[in-house]
């Protein structure tokens, strides 16, 4: 089901930079069976920043990327702004979680690939120029030979590069990735971030993510948004990161993960 | 027909003599339809994890027939058709309203189905018999129209197969990622599921109801064993539903046992071939 953004035009707009465009959610909130998801969201997104979203299990970060995806109501509202600030609707790419494909089943990623960009039904052979239009795509993320493997025999990292490189087409204008580092190793995940890093300068592209992984923020981030029902804080990672919040929000729910253990 | 009769008498068994035995041709005509019609379900089935409720749907079709015959229907099948294709899209919104893949829930809409079947067919102390062909179906006892409409059904399949498999595969796959790419999720299902509706319901008095989930999830499984993407999986799928049919076919004729059960028994060997191959790779 599609839920089109409310439009809200009594408000006056954030301030844009100009040159840019921008993504602007202003109190948002979701409501689910009288459970309050989200509340008094308020951030923006700017082309070629990376922002990254923070928080603990069950802060709400999946219902706002479902939000501004489109698939859940919601309150308050989004808007895509081209630079100059005309409104827009905004292309977005999306990255989902870490989605387990069933190891046994006989797709290639060639057919998973072809199905989700063409028309051509995917049960059939795959002709050779389409073959070589999805090997221009993975070649964005340096994937072009995983194109024969089969979706199950991938590890993490190459299933993300091959997620992200669906994503990327067409060329979206705001790109979002659902803990993309989650079952990744090491490597696989400087590997991905620097790719985000090469991405959002080449097609000029907002990125938003979320992850568990602060090790990496200050070094790949542009921006840190830290999210509990509500924002928290948000700004340059350095500072989110040794804020009061976040040492409250991740201190409490150690004590509390520690209590469970035996 | 008659081009068919004339190519059949090529072959070089007895019943293929010409002018005799029709049943048995108009039969291996009927199963060279009916088995592509499987295949293809078969591993969008397997993939979508709806083996089981297949069965159900299975269950329900036959309730539909009961209706249909009570409503002193001389054609029952399309109120079959039409009961079973109003299940899917039931059990399509509740799938996708309450999220539940559950084997429970499935089994609730089962056994009501079946139970309200038997219920309605043996109302007023009738005999239960005439509903027997339902369960174990005749093969032989298909008429050349029948097997028209049969290839109606299987042209109609392949043309559903050929603009939606795209999207009702990756809906299977992964629903957010399709929601994201703006595949109507819950529309594909639906018509997936009533895809199975119809053909399961329409090859009932051919195939037999205990019987014909089998041919529904048989040759998936047994291809997904050895297929290495999704042309293959198909081809493969086809492929042994085929040689299975005309071979359960045959053998049902040399030792006089029920067609559909031969063809499943095949089948099955065929599942566990695939299974050693799959072993020794």
């Amino acid at each position: 089901m599609r839920f089109a953004a409310k439009r809200d035009h009594s408000r006056i707009p954030l301030p844009v930079r100009p040159g840019t465009c921008t993504l602007q959610v202003r109190d948002l909130g979701v409501t689910m069976e009288e459970d309050v998801i989200l509340h008094d969201v308020t951030f923006q997104l700017n082309c070629r920043e990376i922002t990254a979203l923070i928080g603990p299990n069950g802060a709400g970060k999946s219902s706002l990327f479902r939000s501004i995806l489109g698939q859940m109501p919601y309150d308050g509202s989004i808007k895509f702004l081209l630079a100059g600030g005309y409104p827009s609707r905004p292309k977005i790419g999306y990255v989902p979680q870490s989605p387990s494909f069933d190891r046994g089943y006989p797709i290639s990623v060639l057919d998973f690939f072809a199905a989700a960009i063409s028309r051509w039904p995917v049960f059939l052979p795959v002709p050779k120029d389409l073959r070589q239009r999805v090997e221009e795509c993975l070649t964005r993320v340096h994937g072009q030979g995983l194109l024969d493997k089969r979706i199950g025999a991938l590890s993490g990292g190459e299933l993300q590069r091959v997620l992200l490189a669906l994503a990327l087409e067409p060329i979206p204008q705001i790109l979002i990735l659902d803990e993309p580092l989650s079952g990744v190793d090491v490597g696989g995940e400087h590997l991905l971030l620097e790719m985000l890093d090469e991405i959002r300068q080449k097609y000029d592209l907002s990125i938003l993510f979320s992850t568990h992984d602060f090790s990496t923020l200050r070094h790949y981030a542009d921006k840190v948004i830290l999210l509990q029902q509500t924002i928290l804080r948000q700004g340059a990672p350095k500072e989110v990161l040794g804020s009061r919040e976040f040492q409250s929000v991740f201190h409490l729910n150690l004590e509390e993960e520690g209590g469970k253990a035996p | 027909m008659s081009f068919w009769y004339w190519l059949v008498s090529f072959l070089p068994f007895e019943w293929a003599a010409p002018g005799t035995m029709l049943f048995m041709k108009n039969a291996l005509l009927a199963v060279l339809v009916i088995t592509p019609l499987f295949g293809l379900l078969s591993t969008m089935v397997v993939e979508s994890r709806m083996a089981f409720f297949s069965d159900a749907l299975g269950h329900s079709a036959f309730t539909g027939m009961a209706i249909g015959a009570l409503c002193g229907l001389s054609q029952p099948t399309w109120a079959a058709v039409i009961f079973a294709v109003v299940i899917a899209l039931l059990f399509t919104l509740v799938r996708q309203k309450t999220r539940m893949a559950s084997d429970t829930a499935i089994s609730v809409f089962s056994s009501a189905a079946v139970a309200l079947g038997i219920f309605l067919s043996t109302l007023g102390g009738q005999s239960f018999t005439k509903f027997n062909t339902l369960l174990i179906g005749d093969i032989l006892s298909v008429a050349p129209k029948e097997i028209a409409l049969l290839a109606v059904i299987l042209v109609l399949l392949v043309v559903l197969w050929v603009t939606s498999f795209n999207h009702m595969m990756l809906s299977a796959v992964h629903q957010a990622l399709a929601d994201s790419r703006g595949i109507k999720v819950v529309w594909k299902n639906f018509l997936f599921t009533a895809a199975i509706a119809v053909v399961v319901t329409v090859t009932m008095t051919w195939v037999g109801l205990l019987v014909i989930n089998a041919l529904l999830v048989l040759p998936g499984a047994a291809a997904r064993n050895i297929a290495r993407n999704l042309s293959q999986y198909h081809l493969i799928a086809i492929l042994g539903g085929l040689v299975c049919g005309i071979g359960g076919l045959m053998l049902s004729y040399y030792v006089g046992a029920s067609a559909g059960a031969s063809i499943t028994l095949l089948l099955a060997v065929w599942f566990f071939v695939t299974l050693l191959l799959r072993g020794t790779q």
